[in-house]
């Protein structure tokens, strides 16, 4: 599993890259209310604002880590926005990309390292 | 931060409650406890919370007495100070020239004196504003030696008459001296969150005894602005530089309930405060947009900024929410603002643009949830 500075997490799962936030992003957001989801099939470019998670505080971009196609969206957080707080590691994913340029994960960080940049 | 930040006598116990602190109104202010602005919502809502609002400022008008106290007052607002009865507290709010607002307050008759409690931006402002425009026999007291807290929530009295019985007595707006853990407090029965509650106006020396003689009872959490903007929007309360400002009149921002009849044309105080034709002949006339209780119909928060159209393709603004967030309660997004007349029958569905696209929200009654106030 590899790590973004902006706290996603990525995992490979049969050639298609999962998408995540991290425990501490969840935690730092506060109570989730609503999420945004890209469509399926949309091609997105690495930093593109593709998701848009709103707490009961304020509204906050997911950049896409990578370049490629979006080929699930988990339809589930937009009846259940509050599972991204309950389980962010896990059944909260928010999307599968399937990379048109894998080497790009190469940049994101390990666990260690992550763990280290949120102290 | 928090070097140039005022601390509130709470600032110790905050952080020791775990709380995130920012900066607000020029005081470094918990935003939020480790239990969350959901639960500290819901938590007010079913129990009680505590919370610091010692930033606001709290002011002593003090004259001969106090119908000519009172007299002074009504020059600057547009209510009934006169005739508000000893032991009594009001809503009000200071106006301008141009009939706009320029801070509301609560203000209550404390027998000699008036006692109030105004906005902690604007509290500087207010204070100036009293000494330029009434005459020098009325003495205008900032009091800095006391601390406030509201404890708001159904369980609320359960928690104060532990310490004194005859809190039970107290209804929505009467005001009293009461003893709490050996210190003499100012209480209100009022507050700003839609529930039955108190605000407890404390001597400095005692503040931190009576916040934990409060916060020690099983049902008593800290709460900090972020559930406590939630509440109030969930009330239909407004919030000052938000939901009304000095563009904003008492009409407009449908608050005319707080304009009692003496006040209005034909009163027995009618009018002579500032921007009283307008206020009148608005209250007389009507005016060409209301602050309206406003339900946004998908799952997407609307917040304040956010342009409202009467349909999906319209390119002419009719509104604009001046407050909007999730509301614990309710269990959807809710919202406030300001929307043209001829719009704002309930029911009436408007569009408002998020993120480039139109969304369905319907002008709704407010509050969002019912009051609990004890009458």
């Amino acid at each position: 599993m590899k790590f973004t500075e902006e706290h996603e997490w990525l995992r490979e799962e049969d050639g298609v890259i999962v998408v995540g936030i991290t425990e501490h992003a969840s935690t730092q957001l506060g109570d989730i209310v609503f999420i945004e989801l890209p469509e399926e099939g949309t091609t997105v470019s690495k930093d593109d604002e593709i998701v848009v998670i709103e707490s009961v505080k304020a509204a906050s971009d997911i950049l896409s880590p990578l370049d490629g196609e979006i080929v699930e969206v988990n339809e589930m957080l937009a009846d259940e926005p509050s599972k991204v707080n309950d389980d962010p590691m896990g059944d909260a994913w928010f999307f599968k990309i399937k990379p048109s340029d894998p080497s790009q994960m190469d940049e994101y960080m390990t666990e260690d390292a992550y763990n280290k940049l949120i102290g | 931060m928090g070097e140039d930040l005022n601390k509130t006598p709470f600032y110790d116990m905050h952080l020791i409650n775990g709380a995130k602190m920012v900066p607000f109104a020029g005081y470094d202010m918990p935003v939020q406890y480790p239990l969350g602005v959901m639960k500290e919502h819901q938590h007010t809502r079913t129990k009680a919370g505590l919370f610091d609002v010692s930033h606001m400022g709290q002011v002593i008008l003090r004259g001969a007495d106090y119908a000519s106290t009172a007299r002074a007052l009504e020059r600057l607002i547009p209510m009934d100070v006169q005739g508000l009865a000893e032991g009594r507290q009001r809503y009000g709010f200071f106006t301008n020239d141009a009939g706009g607002i320029l801070d509301d307050l609560m203000f209550a008759n404390r027998g000699d004196h008036i006692f109030m409690v105004v906005n902690a931006a604007c509290k500087t402002a207010d204070i100036a504003h009293l000494r330029a425009h009434l005459e020098p026999e009325i003495h205008v007291k900032e009091i800095t030696n006391r601390a406030l807290l509201a404890l708001q929530g159904p369980m609320a009295q359960a928690v104060l008459a532990e310490h004194y019985p005859p809190i039970v007595d107290m209804k929505f707006m009467d005001v009293d001296t009461i003893p709490i853990a050996g210190a003499e407090c100012w209480v209100s029965r009022s507050g700003y969150t839609g529930e039955d509650g108190f605000e407890i106006s404390i001597p400095q020396a005692a503040a931190e005894t009576v916040a934990a003689a409060l916060a020690d009872h099983a049902d008593v959490e800290w709460i900090g602005l972020g559930a406590r903007d939630s509440l109030r929007l969930e009330a239909g309360l407004c919030l000052y530089g938000h939901d009304i400002d000095t563009g904003t009149t008492p009409v407009e921002a449908a608050l005319t309930w707080a304009i009692q009849k003496s006040r209005r044309a034909g009163g027995s105080a009618a009018g002579g405060f500032p921007g009283d034709t307008i206020i009148l002949d608005q209250l007389a006339q009507g005016a060409s947009r209301k602050r309206v209780g406003l339900t946004p119909q998908t799952r997407a928060p609307m917040r304040e900024g956010v342009a409202l159209y009467a349909s999906e393709d319209s390119s002419t603004e009719i509104g604009t929410i001046t407050s909007g967030g999730f509301g614990p309660t309710v269990g959807t997004p809710v919202a406030m603002g300001y929307v043209d007349i001829e719009m704002t029958a309930t029911g009436t569905v408007l569009f408002g643009e998020v993120r480039g696209k139109r969304l369905p929200i319907q002008v709704s009654p407010l509050p969002h949830t019912p009051s609990n106030f004890k009458r």
